[in-house]
């Protein structure tokens, strides 16, 4: 059973490779070979889900060894998974969503001639993505890492003929670039720290480590989790990223890889339990994020980029519960998975929303589209409800156990990152409601494109609306279902381990408080957009509305502070390259061509100076041995 | 019967009742040289008798079936351990079998197998008068430019004496490495030299140059000879034995019994060091060492190109034999005294060909000046003085023979109407016109430079290696500064045969026989495959490492 493990991986591989090397032949098929290879991996972690199932929660961890990689003296690198409790609710969450997303992408892909090799670059992320959550030592997983940075790269830029896709796409791989260094370095101290790569002998290691090393270490995890999560300082791609075909934005950019910075926290709990300061730079980078995304999604008029806001700020909840310690993994994993459910979800509604308004984005010409789309409309509204965590749906109860737990940190770190929390619950329920108002209610605003076509809303295909409506079925239920009785903690307590929080004013408070100020939120936004018409040009705005327009300046920010600095700090060095550098290398290089033209004059052409030549050198031959037996 | 036993033979002529010994002759391990020089002999015989029509293929079968008879002989000897636990001295202690010897022997003898496949080429120049030519000259003795050079011509001549000529060079060159004492040191020395100097002298094309190459050769090889010759008297002197077990008994102190007739000069320090680095010497002039190296441009280029291949690559090898061999076995108790005066040779050889190379524009006289630098590269193995560096210098010997031969042979296609075309600046833009050869020759031109997965890479490393365990890293460092130097003017070639436009009257590839083909082939499958998994044979070469005394 527990050799199963590489399938998982092997199947989507496969799909890939098949894809894009199998050339135009496979265009009438493609599709399917790549939707069943993904729903293929998913039965096989269904399998290997129930055959977990059946053991003590002691020994649910299994493993498999594949082969050595890199056995050098010293350096010893496996291929070899594990799979743990932890692992497998990442597997179902990316075989389950990414086959919905598969089946929505037949629908959604349609008329895109490059379909194959999209569905090819759809099975190369999800091969990827499994092996980064199934590696067991962190080398490989690093490897998972960059294939998923790879394949966002590809599918952010999928349709690379538009600048603005092209561009996206560099962007994306860059700043992650940034977080991907953060991850070899910290990968780089743990082999000089620990010898090893394998999460299993690391982890135990840390009890017997520094915590300056620990530190270290943590901190630069938590850098790659920046990068691959979105949040502050590396936030600034998210948003670009949405320029990639909706249904990436769902799988790669909601509902998974951008949840990796969270796992790979989680994983290395223990290395962030002994390092408290890197701890409460998480939880710190978390705060920030989660208001930074809120606001910037209350400002954005493009459907997707809002949503792209609340996803960088639903990731900020996580990863400060990640910083929480072991009175938050349980709860970042469940917000993580359950956000996975509404937020795919809600992105696929906007993907059936531009797929009937001819791929319009701006809200401000929608309005009134729940009669058009009743399906999208009731899909997208569960997942609305979900995320601003209305009561007894799934965000609800994830979400109020972060609050709780961040509450629960004690003295005044508690008090703030509590109150943040609870913020940043009322923005969201502020920019959602906005969404959906402007979208699904009020008058029709939509009026011909350039081209004088007039959009005509419709309903999207089966293939589409089916996953919708399962994504909503996992809004709505899944949160009461991980929550009651404490399921999900029970689930993967063996792994993370945790410790309940006792918050200071009383979970039932937190939870009163999170209701209210989700109201709050509910009824300013219907006050702004649902009691007056929205304009379809949007107003000058307040400071604050016109920098969060602007993603809060992020670009300037990067713009003077890293290309100026780095323009200079380039050319200063194209300049000691010039001078001092290419100075020596060429002047070695003439001197050298200048000796050479020099030397071969010595060869005359006339056998008498040879003969001199080596006259003189047996002479010097003999001479030199008979002074070294003299001194 | 002990070396100085045979020696007071000669000296006590007055004992009446002295026994004659019949020389006791090993002929099973001296077959590989018995059979080359054999079917030499044979050769001469059918230039005597076989009709002047089918003296070619004779020549041809005759020097094939010979050489491939020797390589089989060499392959049972090491396999039957004569190698490693049955080596010994055969003939009287003339010729040592052992591994180095059997290794380098079978190393001379597939570089000659090679070198009869270049040398029987017959479809690269055109068709004269209706008979198919080679590279030599249609009578070597004929004037150039004279009448009876034109009847020659006309009446469809060839030189097939080369062949027979090879194989006595040949012959010479397998018991060059395996010679056990100093006179058969020097007399295989004049064997393999002399049919080379005559080799180098029957060009077909630019005659003048060819002999003009060949009197150099012969006059400093000559020049060289003598020194070896002298300093083999002053060894003599010194020990009062030519075997090389006897020289290495008295240089380590341990034989006392001094000859009366040399009472006077035994033992003198200043006789071995001075015959002794006149020895060195006459085998730094084979090798190419600097400063011994002038006469290998212009031999290089004026040679016969078939010529030029073989002798680079298997010329090289029986020298370096001869000299780890002496420097291993008779010198090793003077080690502190030629490592220094070697590591100085190294030096300036290493960076001298590198350097000198830089502003070559022929390609011949450019390969030349690569060998030069190759030759240092080795002497940092030999002069690593350990197990390792015996194994390595025989691997990069092997390595570096098929590149040469290869390489050269890829020199004979690349022609113009003026026979080959050797100047630079006609390969540019070769790689557009003919990307096969050119990438064939950038393959060679790689292995030369060192650059991984090229056989050239492995043999480099195992060298410095060595070097740098047995205390030469100063050595290394040199060692890796001229690469790099060599790297530019290999690289410089490559860029210019791919990256440069074609010139418009650059010269065509002829498409050789399956001969040259076969020669080349071989060269690049044994660069690879010795640069992508060397390791079988390193170890080979380690087995073999090992010098009988």
């Amino acid at each position: 059973m527990d050799n199963l493990i590489a399938l998982l991986v092997a199947a989507p591989l496969l799909g890939a490779a098949v894809l894009l090397c199998g050339g135009r032949r496979l265009d009438a098929v493609g599709h399917w070979i790549g939707t069943v290879l993904a729903a293929a991996s998913f039965v096989i972690g269904a399998v290997l889900f129930a055959d977990m199932l059946g053991k003590d929660a002691e020994h649910r961890a299994v493993g498999q060894h594949l082969f050595s990689w890199i056995p050098v003296e010293g350096f010893q690198a496996d291929v070899a998974f594990q799979l743990d409790q932890l692992s497998m609710t990442f597997v179902l969450l990316i075989t389950g969503v990414g086959s919905l997303i598969h089946v929505y992408s037949i629908g959604y892909m349609e008329h895109d001639e490059r379909r194959r090799r999209f569905f090819g670059y759809l099975n190369l992320f999800l091969a990827a993505m499994l092996l980064l959550v199934l590696a067991d030592n962190y080398l490989l997983l690093y490897v998972g890492w960059e294939g998923v940075g790879l394949a966002s790269y590809l599918l952010i830029g999928f349709w690379q003929h538009k600048p603005s896709a092209a561009t996206a796409a560099k962007k994306a791989f860059l700043v992650n670039r940034v977080g991907d260094l953060g991850l070899s370095i910290a990968i780089m101290l743990m082999f000089t720290t620990f010898g090893t790569f394998a999460f299993g002998p690391v982890l135990e290691a840390t009890g017997e480590t520094g915590e300056g090393t620990l530190t270290a270490i943590g901190l630069m995890l938590l850098l790659a989790a920046c990068g691959k999560s979105a949040q502050v300082p590396l936030q600034s791609w998210l948003g670009d990223a949405m320029e990639g075909p909706t249904p990436v934005s769902a799988l790669i950019h909601a509902a998974t890889m951008v949840t990796a910075g969270v796992y790979l926290i989680v994983r290395s709990g223990e290395i962030f339990n002994a390092a408290p300061d890197a701890q409460l730079v998480t939880t710190v980078v978390g705060a920030v994020t989660l208001l930074f995304g809120a606001i910037v999604g209350c400002a954005k008029d493009d459907i997707k980029k809002a949503l792209a806001g609340s996803t960088m700020s639903q990731i900020g909840y996580m990863i400060l519960a990640a910083g929480l310690g072991p009175i938050g993994y349980v709860f970042a994993i469940m917000h993580l998975v359950t956000h996975g459910f509404f937020k795919a979800g809600l992105f696929l509604g906007a993907g059936s929303v531009m797929h009937g308004m001819n791929d319009e984005v701006d809200m401000r010409r929608y309005g009134g589209l729940r009669k058009y789309m009743p399906v999208t409309f009731v899909t997208f509204g569960l997942g609305y409800l979900a995320i601003i965590g209305f009561p007894g749906l799934s965000g609800f109860f994830s979400k109020d156990k972060i609050i709780e737990a961040a509450f629960a940190k004690g003295g005044t770190e508690g008090w703030i990152l509590g109150s943040v929390a609870l913020l940043g619950a009322a923005v969201t329920a502020f920019y959602m409601t906005r969404v959906m108002l402007m979208t699904f209610f009020g008058e029709k605003r939509w009026q011909p494109d350039e081209r004088g076509n007039e959009p005509h809303p419709h309903e999207s295909p089966k293939s589409m609306t089916i996953p919708m409506v399962v994504l909503a079925f996992g809004s709505v239920f899944a949160g009461g279902f991980f929550g009651v009785g404490d399921r999900f903690v029970h689930w993967l307590e063996p792994v993370t381990e945790h410790t309940h929080g006792h918050p200071p004013i009383g979970a039932t408070a937190v939870t009163l408080s999170t209701v209210t100020v989700m109201v709050v939120g509910v009824g300013l936004a219907y006050l702004l957009y649902g009691r007056r018409p929205v304009p379809a040009v949007a107003p000058r705005g307040s400071l604050l509305t016109r920098a969060a327009r602007r993603d809060l300046l992020q670009d300037d920010f990067n713009h003077v502070v890293l290309v100026r600095g780095g323009e200079h700090l380039t050319r200063s060095l194209v300049y000691v390259d010039h001078t001092l550098v290419d100075g020596v290398v060429n002047g070695t290089a003439a001197s050298m061509g200048g000796l050479s033209g020099r030397l071969r004059k010595l060869q005359n052409g006339y056998a008498r100076s040879y003969a001199v030549s080596m006259f003189g050198g047996a002479a010097l031959l003999i001479a030199a041995t008979l002074l070294m037996r003299a001194v | 019967m002990s070396a100085t036993a045979v020696h007071s033979l000669w000296t006590t002529a007055a004992d009446p009742i002295q026994k004659i010994d019949a020389p006791n002759i090993e002929y099973g391990q001296l077959s590989p040289v018995l059979i080359v020089i054999g079917a030499a002999v044979v050769g001469i015989l059918v230039e005597a008798f076989v009709p002047r029509k089918s003296r070619y293929h004779v020549q041809l079968f005759v020097s094939v079936v010979a050489l491939a008879a020797a390589f089989a002989a060499v392959v049972g000897l090491a396999a039957s351990g004569y190698g490693t636990t049955k080596a010994g001295i055969a003939a009287m202690g003339a010729v040592a079998v052992d591994g180095p010897a059997l290794f380098l022997q079978g190393t001379i003898l597939l570089a000659g197998v090679l070198g009869v496949f270049t040398f029987a080429e017959r479809r690269l120049d055109p068709v004269a008068h209706g008979n198919r030519v080679d590279s030599f000259a249609a009578q070597a003795a004929s004037v150039p430019g004279s009448d009876s050079e034109k009847a020659a011509v006309r009446a469809g001549f060839t030189t097939t004496e080369v062949f027979p000529l090879l194989l006595f060079a040949i012959g010479g060159m397998l018991v060059f490495p395996a010679a056990n004492d100093l006179l058969t040191l020097f007399i295989a020395l004049e064997v393999f030299s002399l049919p080379l100097y005559l080799l180098c002298a029957v060009a077909r094309r630019k005659r003048l140059m060819s002999q003009e190459a060949a009197v150099k050769y012969f006059l400093l090889g000559a020049f060289a000879s003598a020194f070896t010759l002298f300093g083999i008297a002053l060894l003599y002197g010194y020990a009062g034995s030519v075997s090389y077990a006897t020289v290495a008994q008295v240089v380590d102190g341990t034989v006392e019994t001094v000859n009366p007739a040399l009472a006077g000069t035994m033992g003198n320090d200043a006789l071995l060091l001075i015959g002794a680095a006149m020895v060195v010497m006459g085998l730094l002039f084979k090798v190419g060492a600097v400063p011994f190296h002038m006469w290998t441009p212009d031999v290089y280029q004026g040679a016969p190109t078939p010529v030029t291949g073989f002798m680079a690559a298997a010329t090289k090898v029986a020298a370096f034999g001869a000299l780890l061999r002496l420097l291993y076995v008779v010198l090793p108790g003077l080690r502190w005294d030629w490592r220094p005066v070697m590591m100085g040779v190294a030096v300036v050889t290493m960076l001298g060909g590198a350097i000198v190379a830089i502003t070559q524009t022929d390609i011949k006289r450019l390969l030349a000046y690569s060998s030069i630098a190759h030759a240092g590269f080795i002497l940092a193995g030999v002069i690593a003085t350990t197990p390792d560096g015996v194994s390595s210098v025989l691997f990069y010997l092997a390595a570096y023979s098929f590149v040469t031969i290869g390489a050269f042979a890829v020199v004979t296609l690349v022609r113009d109407a003026g026979g080959e075309a050797t100047h630079l600046s006609k390969w540019a833009g070769l790689g557009r016109r003919s990307p096969l050869v050119a990438a064939v020759f950038a393959v060679f031109l790689l292995a030369f430079a060192g650059i991984p997965l090229t056989s050239g890479f492995a043999g480099k490393f195992a060298v410095f290696k060595a070097a740098a365990e047995g205390g030469a890293s100063a050595l290394v460092v040199v060692g890796v500064v001229s690469s790099a130097i060599a790297a530019f003017f290999y690289i410089r070639v490559i860029v210019l045969m791919f990256f440069s436009e074609p010139r418009p009257e650059g010269p065509t590839v002829a498409v050789p026989s399956p001969l040259t083909m076969t020669a080349i082939a071989v060269g690049v499958a044994v660069t690879l495959v010795l640069g992508v998994a060397p390791q079988y044979f390193l170890d080979l070469a380690g087995q073999a490492g090992v010098f009988v005394r």
